[in-house]
């Protein structure tokens, strides 16, 4: 059987395409203010005070945050479009015509995960190409860049997808990014090495996941990393199977979608 | 196989525990127009909603032409098309792009043509540009039943289509419904204005409590259960019923100058032929005689009001 008999193509590119449509209309909410408030991170701590701090595993502090503060951005943007792109047509009603139509849950979720982690990984390059302005930036292993970038992202998506669908309210769309997923980013080592961490804080921090992240993605770029890569990758990858595990829980039970 | 839609033995309870449809079975017909009717509660838009795969069904099955809507779901539900009761559309999309994007979503490679022909006739071409926000309640309506026909459905659910519609756009919308028939469409709508039932329908079902408790031809329903009145006016006022008379149980006005008669084709009480040669025998003579049909809303109140 070929594949467009089996899947409907066709749905997931007007999902897809819909989806891509939203984030350029609000481009400035979307692109624009995260590459902002990125930058100022990189202004501030990269070149006032960064010139004041001694290089971190002989990488200037400019260079060293840059990895952290690009994954900071993909994590919370990964989220929050791919939870607001699901939670927005649950609140408004029209996710009835989502639910009435000849889709299976896998094609959703490709069109609406794989939409959230276009943008977010069009943000991050674009973060990354901001940053190229500001300090010197060198990529060791671009293919392990990407793929970091590339798993990050969907694996966060679908993460938000899932906020996005358990979410009742506003407020609760916003608790998780807000008090789960900021904290553990900050302290998951984007402006440190844990290394730097005081005796029992080194043990604590390797039960933040977002560490191996960063942890894996900055070797990417300086070769240096607080953790083994082979670790970090293995980490996000049962993040993300757990993500998809509990997807496919919701959907086969129709979780808060068809009750 | 006559039969598109086949519901058998549904029930739902709601998380809330509520038991919203009891046990219903439902058999719609290839190219009918079916009527829905039942008060607000009775559980058409749940109903509805199975059939259509937006909510999950208790127990039961359903059919649509022979596929189930489980196992077989992208096929039934392909063919289907749902204008919701309630408006709700992603209000910052522009007509067009949210018409072509239901078009897509149900697999259909993508017709200009085709879809500028549904906005016409829904008198929403002129409006493809907008903004969904923009559009008034009347045209917002419009441009639901415009995405559920993008998809060129075989059968198309209308959950109360006309709530709070002006008269133009319902004759306008019924003339659609008119024409989809034609096109061999399956129509299955529910509302609350009767007469919009009386006109359009071939058959009625009525539901309350989450239970289906008839489905008849309109025709005869109206045969069976309709009531017809005579009323007569008297050349001269009438102070008491004649003794004669009284098998007819003829109501008398107040002021004696009209006699009413109701019946049905079920009651045992005599014809109108035998009434009136009682009349005469008894010296009562008519100026003018009147008959009235009962509509299906009262025989809708009165079947509810049977109901315990
Ligand atoms: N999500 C839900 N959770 C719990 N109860 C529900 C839910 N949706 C509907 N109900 C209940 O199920 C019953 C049937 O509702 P439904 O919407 O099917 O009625 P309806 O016949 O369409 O009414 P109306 O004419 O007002 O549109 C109602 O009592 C309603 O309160
Ligand atoms: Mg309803």
């Amino acid at each position: 059987m070929n594949l467009r008999a089996a899947m409907n193509l066709r749905a997931v590119w007007a999902i897809y395409r819909m989806e891509m449509a939203r984030a350029f209309r609000t481009v400035l909410q979307s692109i624009i203010s995260p590459v902002i408030s990125t930058s100022l991170y990189f202004v501030v701590f990269g070149s006032a005070i960064g010139s004041r701090i001694t290089e971190i595993d002989g990488i200037s502090y400019g260079a060293f945050i840059v990895p952290g503060l690009t994954m900071l951005s993909l994590l919370t943007q990964s989220i929050s479009n791919a939870s607001f792109a699901i939670y927005f047509p649950k609140f408004v009603g029209s996710i009835y015509e989502l639910l009435s139509a000849p889709v299976s849950y896998l094609e959703i979720i490709i069109a609406y995960v794989g939409g959230a982690a276009t943008k977010s990984i069009l943000l991050g390059l674009i973060i990354l190409g901001t940053a190229a302005l500001f300090v010197p930036l060198r990529i060791e292993h671009p293919f392990w860049m990407v793929a970091f970038l590339v798993l990050t992202a969907v694996t966060f998506s679908l993460f938000g997808f899932i906020i996005g669908i358990w979410a009742k309210t506003f407020e609760q769309l916003q608790l998780v990014p807000l008090l789960i997923v900021t904290p553990l980013t900050f302290l998951g080592g984007s402006f440190y090495s844990i290394h730097m961490l005081p005796g029992i804080w080194k043990t604590v921090t390797l039960f933040n996941p977002v560490v191996y992240l960063i942890s894996g993605f900055r070797w990417s770029f300086y070769g240096k990393a607080d953790v083994s890569v082979g670790v970090s990758l293995g980490m996000t990858l049962v993040f993300l199977a757990v993500c998809i595990a509990i997807v496919a829980w919701i959907f086969r039970t129709g979780y808060r979608l068809r009750n | 196989m006559s039969s598109i839609i086949s519901i058998s033995g549904v029930t739902k309870t709601y998380a809330t525990g509520f038991k919203a449809l009891k046990e219903i079975n439902l058999d719609i017909e290839r190219g009918e127009i079916f009527a829905l009717l039942g008060p607000n509660g009775a559980g058409k838009t749940t109903l509805i909603s199975i059939v259509c795969g937006i909510v999950n069904r208790s127990s039961g099955s359903v059919t649509v032409d022979g596929h189930d809507i489980s196992k077989d779901y992208r096929a039934a539900r392909s063919l289907i098309g749902l204008v919701p009761q309630e408006l709700t559309i992603d209000a910052f999309e522009t007509v067009w792009a949210t018409v072509n994007y239901s078009r897509g979503l149900f697999g259909k490679a993508p017709n200009k043509d085709f879809v500028e022909k549904v906005l016409r006739d829904l008198s929403l071409w002129d409006k493809k540009d907008a903004k969904a926000i923009t559009l008034s309640g009347g045209m917002k309506r419009r441009l639901m039943i415009a995405k559920a026909l993008s998809h060129e459905p075989r059968v198309l659910f209308l959950d109360e289509p006309t709530a709070g519609v002006d008269v133009e756009l319902r004759q306008d919308m019924w003339a659609m419904v008119r024409r989809l028939r034609e096109d061999g469409v399956t129509i299955i709508l529910t509302t609350h204005y009767i007469e919009e039932a009386e006109a359009m329908a071939d058959r009625v079902g009525v539901i309350n409590r989450g239970e289906i408790i008839l489905v008849e031809g309109k025709a005869e329903l109206m045969r069976k259960l309709g009531r017809k009145q005579m009323t007569l006016e008297l050349r001269a006022p009438l102070t008491a019923m004649p003794d004669g008379l009284s098998r007819y149980a003829l109501e008398l006005s107040s002021d004696g100058g009209q006699l009413t008669y109701t019946y049905d084709n079920q009651s045992d009480r005599p014809g109108v032929a035998s009434l009136i040669r009682d009349l005469e025998a008894a010296g009562i003579q008519f100026r003018d005689l009147d008959t009235k049909n009962s509509t299906l809303e009262e025989i809708f109140v009165n079947l509810l009001r049977q109901e315990p």
